[in-house]
């Protein structure tokens, strides 16, 4: 992969789960663990979403939940990429026809924003730090489009 | 600030320790917690809702994703309990393969929990160990079944996927590796003196609250409780098996109930899960893995079906249970209901918080291994503990039908 000039910093990540079923959380952490170590490249998982790039999404997003995903998207400084991880971020997947269930998320998110999918139930490490890298590749764009 | 001088700190349901949604609101008095309240219900997905207008078979998969840490337990309960009320019989082997399945589960769910508890008491580099260690196991999962969590292995009458003689050699070298690699385990969370004074005489969960509240699984085991499902009732193979309730006094410590004990609770289930799996590669009989290889055909016989069954397995944060009601003549099942150990566990928090420091939260919250995927069904309890008042179960009944009653007001069925 080749990056463009804009890359100027580490990746600083939000993780926000929001009903999921814990899988695809479980991995996101396997991810960060010496197995795989993306902390070596810089990306790195943050407590709060003021200082995070990428928000990483988890989940259908559950009734309850709603109001808060909404408040830390827009807590999230831009320019901000969301990573929706899990087919049930980006389709609801098994959780269909429910009536607790208010997503996927991009029905939810200002029509604006940037998404990346990745996909899997639940999504392997591999998959996430590919996921990563594409988030990665689109959020230089946004900060090249800026300057 | 309250009028009786108490703070009010909210922990979640966004929040850098919480891994899942969850809120509890603790009252605070200077350095101690004098109250603890739990509001459940961010993570409620109306799974039972959305299980009882499906076909029993599509109900597996939804099953495995109650909760991705213990998709096993869940699929596990669910199915034990449609054969029940079905009266199917499984196979033998299928029986045997469901324990090492189940097994193998605990061992990657308490190295997980091991890791999670050093990571909440700051220790990060044992996190980091733990789960590099579990890797192990997550392998050996992908190589019996093809994928890391989520197995899909269960279906009606016995398993998916057989363990064939090839795959025993890694399955072997992967308890061996964990056996060696225990001695080192107990060092970190036994020996070490910072953890200890962490954990010895923390969050103590006393025998009469633990039986008085109803916990289930190491939680209580720690307090000296004999309950595991596994002996008290067996199921799938563990009835042919060797095996003794894990109890800190077997090893020659109290049962204290503090964290200390339910860190040697877990440890020792470990090296006991490594034993069920090798005393099961041994006995396994030579049989077909399912009694109802034609699926249309048992679909069939489950609309006919007429009858109730439960599902009550020990999982790897206690005892768990599914209760399912099949009707002659419908298709979808007509009553699910799942109880996960964690709802029983959230109980013993109260007691466990109480006079505690603020900075003991994450470690006794950490402590009951919560899993709030599993617990927030369709019934909801709000747990109001106020200060220092105790609370009975049948007040935790009102509380709970009246929150029900509230989420279903809201409703359209």
């Amino acid at each position: 992969m080749k990056f463009t000039k804009t890359f100027d910093k580490a990746l600083w990540v939000f993780h926000l789960n929001s009903g999921s079923c814990n899988g695809c959380d479980i991995e996101i952490v396997a991810a960060i663990t010496p197995r795989y170590d993306v902390e070596r490249f810089g990306i790195k998982l943050v407590g709060s979403p003021r200082h995070a790039d990428v928000l990483l999404f988890t989940g259908p997003v559950t009734r309850k939940m709603k109001s808060r995903v909404l408040r830390v998207y827009h807590q999230t400084p831009d320019p901000k990429v969301v990573m929706v991880i899990g087919n049930c971020g980006s389709t609801t997947g098994v959780f269909y026809d429910s009536y607790a269930i208010e997503g996927p998320i991009d029905t939810l998110l200002p029509k604006d924003a940037h998404i990346i999918y990745v996909n899997g139930c639940p999504v392997r490490p591999e998959n996430i730090i590919n996921g990563v890298k594409e988030a990665w590749l689109h959020l230089e764009k946004l900060r090249g489009d800026n300057r | 600030m309250n009028s009786d001088n108490t703070y009010e700190v909210p922990i979640g349901p966004i929040h850098p320790a919480l891994k899942e949604p969850f809120l509890i609101k603790f009252k605070i008095d200077g350095e101690r917690i004098v109250g603890a309240e739990a509001h459940p219900g961010m993570n409620h997905r109306g799974i039972e809702f959305m299980g009882m207008h499906r076909n029993p078979y599509k109900v597996i998969p939804l099953s495995e994703r109650i909760c991705g840490i213990c998709s096993i337990v869940h699929q596990h309960m669910y199915v034990t309990a449609v054969e029940h009320a079905a009266g199917i019989e499984p196979t033998n082997r299928a029986r045997y393969i469901r324990v090492i399945m189940a097994e193998l589960e605990r061992i990657h769910s308490h190295v997980l929990w091991a890791g999670v508890a050093a990571h909440e008491i700051g220790f990060d580099t044992h996190l980091h160990f733990t789960w590099m260690i579990r890797e192990k196991v997550m392998d050996l999962l992908e190589y019996i079944t093809g994928n890391r969590v989520n197995y899909a292995m269960w279906t009606f009458g016995g398993v998916n996927r057989d363990i064939p003689k090839r795959m025993y050699p890694k399955i072997e070298a992967t308890l061996k590796y964990y056996e060696e690699l225990y001695g080192k385990l107990e060092e970190i969370f036994l020996g070490d003196p910072s953890i200890r004074l962490r954990t010895i005489g923390v969050g103590v969960l006393t025998k009469e609250d633990a039986l008085r509240l109803c916990g289930v699984g190491p939680t209580v085991r720690a307090s000296g409780v004999r309950k595991d499902v596994r002996i008290d009732q067996p199921y799938a193979a563990y009835g042919d098996l060797d095996l003794e309730y894990q109890l800190p006094s077997l090893y020659g410590y109290g049962d204290t109930g503090d964290i200390f004990s339910k860190t040697l609770v877990r440890l020792k289930e470990l090296v006991q899960s490594i034993d069920i799996i090798r005393q099961c590669l041994d006995q396994m009989p030579d049989e077909s893995i399912n009694s109802e290889p034609k699926m249309a055909a048992t679909l069939n016989k489950l609309k006919k079906a007429d009858g109730e069954g439960i599902g009550r397995i020990e999982a790897p944060r206690g005892e768990a249970f599914h209760y399912v009601r099949l009707k002659g003549g419908k298709e979808e099942l007509d009553c699910w209901k799942v109880r996960a150990s964690t709802y029983n566990n959230l109980a013993t928090y109260a007691p466990m918080f109480m006079g505690e420091q603020i900075a003991d939260i994450p470690i006794i919250a950490a402590c009951i291994d919560p899993c709030i995927g599993c617990m927030d069904r369709a019934e909801i309890v709000d747990v109001n503990t106020g200060k220092r008042r105790e609370y009975h179960h049948e007040e935790l009944h009102r509380l709970s039908v009246k929150k029900t009653r509230d989420l279903l007001g809201g409703v359209e069925r």
